[in-house]
């Protein structure tokens, strides 16, 4: 089969590979029909994300067709349609059954290194680095999937591929993140970042009934996009982000705040970006915090940060006297998808929202290595990438 | 410049080798001044010369490591701008080794003829948007305007995990 696969930093190829097979009675084969690339694909991309291997095949936003199940599968029989959700969970160990399945513990086929770098392990992931299992990803003609009895979406025929893929992630994600939030009727939500997971988390705040959502970026066609979901917008490259929301919340700062953009905060737009980004050449920091900072400045005291944004190791600078003082509460983590994905599968089902109005590119897989850098450099008005294999 | 552009990768290996050259004539200067003074008529500028050379690694590194060089090539500009103004100071008749000066600004006139050619065709082409803003203002994904969907979802119920701890919550209000 093809597949996308990483060669390195900034080296994605459509590579020829041997089908995947069974390998546990557990496990599903399914043959992909649509995939995405992730906004968190780029941080592997970049060679920011440690554990990738030469020749690791891509993409955790996937969904298709079963192809084959293992003898223990029951619940999925050849021909169902189903997305994949991006955290392998096994369904039964304690942090299953509490329904926080992006920390399963028994997913993680490399649990012993994760233990040793986290603490205690995470779910696996597919296509996301050995840390969290090294399994190959869905940017690929097929898919294993290891706890498929537990690890999919039933979707029903009749609902286009492009609306409902994105309960694989970046949905549930902005909806969790917006949820991370407990938003009540008078909050004002502040979300920086209006790439994929912020525009979704824009839609589900709004949803959740937030009085006034605000987006931050700075690309003219994701803050257009915002504002179609219905977000005053900031465009950092133009207005002072602490200034403004400051104007637009009586000064009061708002209640909640959320970060879209993760460990690759713009690099050369502020004074402590451009820290980071030396910090991060002479391998002194890993990752550039300037969105939690300024979230941590900003909100106001009480307030909850909410982070979706994905981060990699290790924040310098970071003011956490401040956070503690003004008693913030932060909320973070990998999406636990399948705790949401059947009540975000009803609201599309009912018409509440179409998830694919962010998609801006819809290519065949053998594009996707140059689908990589348009997405990246936001080149294109490219906001969302589908991939068909 | 003429609008004939240096082709992107070409431009981009370009910027990396004009970061390892920013290295070695760095590198140079910090660490044998006096030869790189005498060979460019500047005795007596030692320390100076000393200088240019943490400049040039900085601008170095920052080309090498950097995922956009432009801003670094900028850097290399100025600092051309600088080396021209130096070495030109270098060409008064008072200086025995002002033949050396002369050499030296032509060499540097050389390259940063070469570095602005390279930031130049690094410049981005103007954004091409696969349709006109307009449309990206028509997609919502909601059935009706914004604020007709507003708490729509509703009828969700955070669970009892994601709720704010009810010391945070507003004094008197779903508390009470």
């Amino acid at each position: 089969m093809r597949a996308l696969r990483w060669h390195g930093k900034q080296d994605i190829r459509c590579d020829n590979v041997p089908d995947p097979k069974i390998e546990h009675p557990r496990d599903a084969i399914i043959k992909v029909t649509s995939c995405a690339i992730c906004g968190s694909d780029l941080h592997l991309y970049d060679g920011f994300m440690p554990g990738m291997e030469n020749g690791d095949i891509m993409g955790h936003e996937t969904m298709g067709i079963v192809e084959e199940v293992g003898s223990e599968v029951s619940n999925l029989k050849k021909g169902d349609r189903v997305v994949i959700p991006f955290t392998i969970f096994c369904g039964e160990c304690d942090q299953c059954r509490r329904g926080n399945f992006s920390v399963c513990e028994r997913s993680n086929r490399n649990k012993s290194l994760a233990d040793k770098v986290f603490g205690h392990t995470t779910a696996g992931l597919f296509g996301y680095t050995h840390l969290t299992g090294g399994y190959p990803g869905g940017q690929a003609e097929y898919l294993r999937v290891p706890f498929a009895d537990r690890t999919h979406i039933k979707v029903p025929l009749g609902i286009p591929d492009e609306t409902l893929l994105f309960l694989s992630d970046i949905f549930p994600t902005g909806w969790q993140a917006a949820v991370q939030c407990d938003i009540q009727p008078d909050d004002t939500v502040a979300i920086w970042g209006c790439g994929p997971v912020g525009q979704f988390a824009i839609r589900s705040a709004l949803l959740l009934g937030a009085k006034h959502v605000i987006a931050i970026d700075r690309v003219p066609e994701r803050l257009a996009m915002a504002e179609a979901g219905g977000a005053t917008v900031i465009d950092f490259s133009k207005e002072s982000v602490v200034e403004r929301l400051n104007e637009l919340t009586r000064g009061k700062g708002p209640e909640k705040c959320i970060d879209c953009v993760g460990l690759e905060a713009h690099a050369t737009a502020t004074i402590d970006s451009m820290y980071d980004r030396a910090k991060q050449a002479v391998m002194l920091e890993t990752d550039r915090p300037h969105v939690l900072r300024e979230m941590m400045y900003v909100c106001r005291p009480a307030g909850t940060l909410s982070i979706p944004g994905v981060y990699g190791g290790l924040l310098d600078k970071v003011p956490f006297g401040m956070a503690m003082n003004k008693g913030l509460t932060f909320r973070m983590g990998q999406t636990h998808v399948n705790r949401w994905s059947d009540d975000l599968l009803r609201r599309i089902e009912q018409g509440q929202i179409d998830p694919s109005f962010v998609i801006t590119h819809k290519v065949g897989l053998e594009e996707g290595p140059g689908m990589y850098k348009t997405f990246r450099d936001k080149l294109d008005g490219c906001i969302k990438v589908v991939l068909t294999p | 410049m003429s609008g004939r552009r240096i082709a992107p990768r070409q431009a981009q290996a370009l910027a990396q080798g004009l970061g390892w050259f920013s290295i070695g004539l760095g590198l140079a200067e910090l660490l044998a001044p006096h030869r790189v003074a005498r060979a460019t008529g500047l005795q007596g500028h030692e320390r100076l010369v000393a200088s240019y050379g943490v400049r040039e690694i900085a601008t170095g590194i920052g080309l090498l490591t950097s995922r956009d060089p432009a801003p670094w090539l900028w850097g290399r500009v100025g600092g051309d701008a600088l080396d021209l103004g130096t070495l030109a100071a270098g060409l008064r008749p008072a200086n025995r080794g002002r033949e050396r000066s002369g050499v030296a600004l032509l060499a540097v006139l050389g390259v940063a003829a070469l570095d602005l050619a390279c930031v130049l065709s690094l410049r981005p082409s103007r954004p091409r948007l696969p349709m006109p803003l307009a449309e990206y203002r028509r997609r919502s994904g909601l059935p009706r305007p914004p604020g007709a969907m507003r708490g729509a979802a509703s009828d969700f119920v955070v669970p009892e995990d994601y709720r704010t701890p009810e010391p945070l919550r507003p004094w008197g209000g779903k508390a009470a």
